[in-house]
């Protein structure tokens, strides 16, 4: 029987304190009746059945009462509804959109099978945390390798494709055969590679993007066995992916396999490929981290030359973004749950203060028979239901906001988008939903519910004012206002970050400077030799020269900030033989002028610096500073210290220093930098590095010569696709839009949080001086003066300010410095911010505190003390 | 006693477990296992009403005013003095002849159909 009561607790406690007796003896008897086995299961079976369904019943009628009382008090009170919803609304929004993105980029697995096994494969060594493999150290990695499945290597390539129109530059992968084996995707229809596509001399043949068989073949399903050119070879299509497979990143058309050569024929220092495993199954990545450190170990005894300081590093391949990225989201999330903080206690409040004042109403049904039990579910359906529909209004923000949102990741991830709320964002902004109604409407309703008795029938009793009432609903108040000083600091911060950012010296002038990338096809192709494309570069520079509004133009292989240069090792001749690396990039004659570099010794390159003269560099201050300290640098002579490539090996004479340019971006170390004359590369090699940025510092508008200039390159050969037009002040900014994005969105939820404060302890006070308007009275009567009454509440207002901005600077403290990453060098404790952000809170406390305050001395003595 | 029209309208059709229990009560005051034995007989142990039901059907009933649980006893020999007894109310037994008609009148429509049987 014992068991048959406890099943009894799944009825809503009314029902049961009132018919539990009756039940039991109902059950009681029929068991009594019941002598064999299975008669005896048949009863337990169905009364556990009877008291399931009908208990179900007996909370959905209940519900639907409380649901139609709540919604009839809740129409009857508009403002206070609307005010409830909005608030709710904006933090559930923002927490909405927040974790959209975060879970998107950070905690949802990768769109593949058993992503967890996925791993990344990095060279490291003191220097760099981690780079890419080369062709050679690969090949050893997977053949003496045993914790993986499949090991693969891939690289980002462009090609030049001529299909129907204008020529087209494609960006793209070579990869592997084992590539899609190792990510274990299946292609759309058709093939994916296999090991014979991979060998020195197969047929060319290509995997298509599922957009790229859209747009360029208009989806037509014949597409297999078709053949396209790029950059003068033909490839064959033998399949299609399905449109949501992106890797490595988004915006790749096409794939191709990469001849790796058995053994490779690179040298081992040429370090090109991204490398990825899948690890056996019950292998863990502590293990192959382990096996790969083994086996770099082993090669670094082999190969002392090239593999010296290199070990393996193992990495689980969703952590492919940038720690900066990862941080701005976290940081992202943690202000839009502050901001769900606030406005949850900001509902809380506007709980109790109506609870509060709605004793009398409780009272009356306490005394019709309502247990508190019952009290306390009717507040409850009301915190839920005004919840649900701030969850409603939040979604709606969210939607809203979301695609400003995503722009934080500026890089392409290979994920599906990330604008759209899904099942999962869904079940998160219900369970917050829920959680807020539950959570911050228990501690309202308990407290209306408690201490209720006939006593609060009787005329003129002061309904629920109690200390601890008050002193709960201040700690509300003052966890707002903490809140809303971490996030008034936490903006703080990142706006003095970013204004540092800014006003870092990227060692050029990028105003004014107008940039057109120019593809040039890979090798086989004219451009493949100096000659030619010494010719096309002179046509073209003179063109653009001519025309109007243009001070100076020249060459690069890749504009600063903008991956594609190159880092290379490079020796002093006759200096210690320290290998040390550089980034290198390869320039025509006046490309310092044109960027504003300035050139501090020496000379800049000249049309005389070519293949039959000396081979010339110019380096950069910091390079300079590193061989030749204190001695002058014009001169001497180093080489790259690569092994088996004779141009590379060349010894090379410094004729120029130029200042340094933060080639990797304004926030990143960069290396020293080396420069080299495009007229005194070898022929039919390294025409990754032959110049295709055309760099224009103009002196009028430069919008009006993109066209002059479209016109000019056609002219020279109409097969060259121009891939890109910017503004070289754009490619500086780019990097700058995470930071600004997050410094919105961190103000805007710091603004937010300071009005929600704001309302906080207007509500908190009001409530108050209304409860204490016959004491103002009496006051008043006895002769204080207006000064004294408008103290005391100013004071209470700024006891609460003054509690919150102490709790507020210590956990902002905290947040400052879990950021540190974030802030550029800004320290966490920084005073103006600090400063800024407690004047900012102390004036909202204040303004919120002035309304009750001018009530309290506007009090009628005679009014006020006349016992209502 | 006379009701309103409008008042013993609003509750029809009357569910069928509550019917059963205003048949139940409408000769005498039982409690809740003495409800269930009496359906069962009278529907030749076709209706086997859960206790659930019955007493989520008493409640209901007692907050439309349909029975009143009482406190005459029966018999001291017939009592059991743990019981609840329940009565009906003379509201209750008017919406009981107000299904009964309901019902009567339904069952000449599909007559007139010639979907129900004939009266023998």
């Amino acid at each position: 029987m014992r068991l048959y009561k406890a099943l009894l607790h799944l009825y809503p406690s009314s029902f049961r304190k009132e018919y539990e007796e009756e039940l039991v003896h109902i059950f009681r008897e029929r068991r009594t009746q019941m002598h064999n086995p299975v008669s005896i299961a048949w009863l337990w079976l169905s009364g556990f059945v009877d008291v399931v369904l009908n208990a179900a019943c007996a909370h959905w009628e209940i519900l639907r009462q409380d649901l139609r009382y709540t919604t009839r008090t809740l129409l009857r009170a508009p403002v206070f509804t609307l005010t409830a919803i909005v608030v709710t609304g904006l933090g559930i929004g923002a927490s909405t959109a927040a974790f959209s993105i975060t879970d998107r980029v950070l905690l949802r697995p990768l769109p593949f099978p058993n992503s967890d096994r996925l791993v990344q494969l990095w060279q490291r060594n003191p220097e760099y945390a981690r780079f890419e493999l080369s062709p050679p150290n690969f090949y050893d990695w997977r053949r003496l390798s045993t914790s993986f499945e499949a090991m693969s290597a891939y690289a980002q390539a462009a090609w030049n494709f001529i299909g129907e129109g204008d020529p087209q530059r494609l960006e793209g992968t070579v990869v592997t055969p084992a590539f899609f084996k190792t990510l274990d995707v299946q292609p759309l229809f058709g093939r994916t590679f296999n090991d014979q596509d991979g060998l020195d001399g197969a047929a060319g043949t290509v995997v298509l993007s599922y957009e790229m068989w859209q747009s360029v073949f208009g989806g037509r399903p014949g597409v297999l066995g078709e053949t396209i050119r790029l950059d003068n070879s033909s490839y064959a299509v033998v399949g299609v992916m399905p449109p949501d497979f992106f890797f490595p990143a988004r915006g790749g058309q096409l794939w191709k396999p990469l001849v790796l050569g058995d053994p490779p024929k690179d040298a081992r220092d040429n370090y090109n490929l991204n490398g990825i495993g899948k690890l056996k199954p019950g292998v863990t990545i502590e293990k192959a981290r382990a096996e790969m450190i083994v086996i770099a170990d082993r090669l670094a005894r082999e190969y002392p030359k090239e593999n010296e300081k290199i070990t393996a590093r193992v990495d689980p391949l969703d952590a492919r973004l940038p720690d900066q990225t990862r941080m701005l989201l976290w940081a992202s999330l943690g202000a839009s749950f502050c901001v769900l903080l606030i406005a949850c206690t900001n509902l809380a409040n506007l709980l109790l203060a109506k609870g509060m004042a709605r004793r009398k109403e409780l009272t009356v049904r306490f005394a019709i028979g309502a247990g508190r039990e019952r009290l306390i579910r009717q507040l409850l359906t009301e915190s839920v239901l005004l919840a649900v529909a701030g969850g409603f209004m939040g979604l709606l923000i969210a939607t809203a906001v979301l695609p400003v949102l995503s722009a934080i990741i500026t890089i392409k991830l290979p994920l599906t988008d990330a604008t759209v709320l899904d099942g999962r964002v869904l079940a998160f902004t219900s369970l917050v939903t829920f959680a807020t109604g539950l959570v911050f409407g228990i501690l309202p309703a308990w407290r209306a519910s408690s201490g209720i008795n006939m006593d609060g029938l009787r005329d003129g009793s002061r309904s629920g004012i109690g200390g601890h009432r008050e002193r709960l609903r201040s700690i509300l108040v003052i966890a707002e206002i903490s809140l809303s000083i971490v996030l008034l600091v936490t903006a703080g911060l990142l706006t003095r970050a970013l204004w540092r950012v800014q006003s870092i010296d990227p060692g050029f002038r990028p105003d004014s400077v107008l940039t057109v990338e120019i593809s040039l096809p890979a090798y086989p192709s004219r451009y493949g030799l100096v000659s030619t494309r010494t010719v096309f570069y002179d046509e073209l520079l003179s063109k653009v020269r001519a025309l109007p509004g243009v001070s100076n133009v020249a060459f690069i292989s890749s504009l600063p900030m903008t991956p594609g240069g190159g880092i290379w090792p490079v020796a002093a001749t006759g200096a210690n033989g320290d290998v040390k690396t550089v980034g290198m990039r390869v320039v025509t004659p006046a490309y310092f002028d044109t960027m504003g570099i300035p050139i501090h010794f020496g000379r800049d390159f000249i049309k005389s610096d070519t293949v039959d003269a000396p081979p010339v560099a110019i380096v950069s201050e910091s390079f300079a500073r590193q061989y030749w300290p204190n001695q002058d640098p014009l001169g001497r002579r180093f080489h790259f210290a690569f092994s088996n490539f004779p141009f590379a090996a060349q010894d090379r004479v410094v004729v120029g220093v130029v200042g340094d340019v933060r080639f990797r971006g304004l926030e990143r170390r960069s290396e020293p930098q080396v420069y080299l004359s495009d007229r005194q590369l070898p022929d039919r090699t390294m025409m990754f590095y032959a110049p295709r940025e055309l760099v224009i510092r103009t002196a009028t508008d430069s919008a009006a010569l993109i066209a002059p200039i479209r016109r000019i390159i056609q002219g020279a050969d109409p097969a060259l696709p121009i891939s890109s037009v910017r503004m070289m002040s754009e490619v500086v900014n780019i990097q700058m839009v995470p930071r600004s994005t997050q410094i919105a969105l961190v103000t805007t939820f710091a603004a937010l949080s300071l009005l929600l404060a704001g309302i906080g302890v207007h509500g908190l006070l009001s409530f108050t001086v209304g409860q204490r308007l016959p004491e103002f009275g009496l006051r008043i009567a006895l002769g204080a003066q207006t000064r004294e009454i408008l103290s005391m509440i100013l004071r209470e207002g700024i006891v609460l300010a003054g509690v919150g901005v102490l709790c507020g600077l210590l956990l902002s403290y905290y947040a400052g410095n879990a950021m540190r990453t974030l802030l550029a060098g800004v320290s966490p404790i920084d005073p103006a911010t600090l400063g800024v952000s407690v004047v900012a809170v102390l004036g909202m406390s204040l303004s919120g505190s002035l309304l009750p305050a001018i009530r309290a001395i506007r009090t009628d003595p005679t009014k006020a003390m006349r016992v209502d | 006693m006379p009701f309103k029209r409008e008042e013993i309208e609003s509750l029809l059709p009357l569910p069928s477990a509550t019917f059963h229990i205003l048949m139940a009560l409408a000769d005498e005051d039982r409690h809740g296992y003495a409800i269930i034995q009496d359906i069962a007989s009278r529907t030749d142990g076709t209706l086997q009403m859960s206790a659930g039901t019955l007493y989520r059907s008493i409640q209901r009933m007692q907050e439309q005013g349909l029975i009143i649980e009482t406190r005459e006893r029966p018999a001291p020999e017939e009592d059991d003095e743990r019981r609840r007894y329940y009565r009906i109310t003379p509201f209750g037994l008017a919406v009981a002849k107000a299904e009964a008609g309901r019902l009567t009148q339904m069952v000449k429509l599909a007559r007139a159909r010639g979907i129900a049987p004939e009266r023998t």
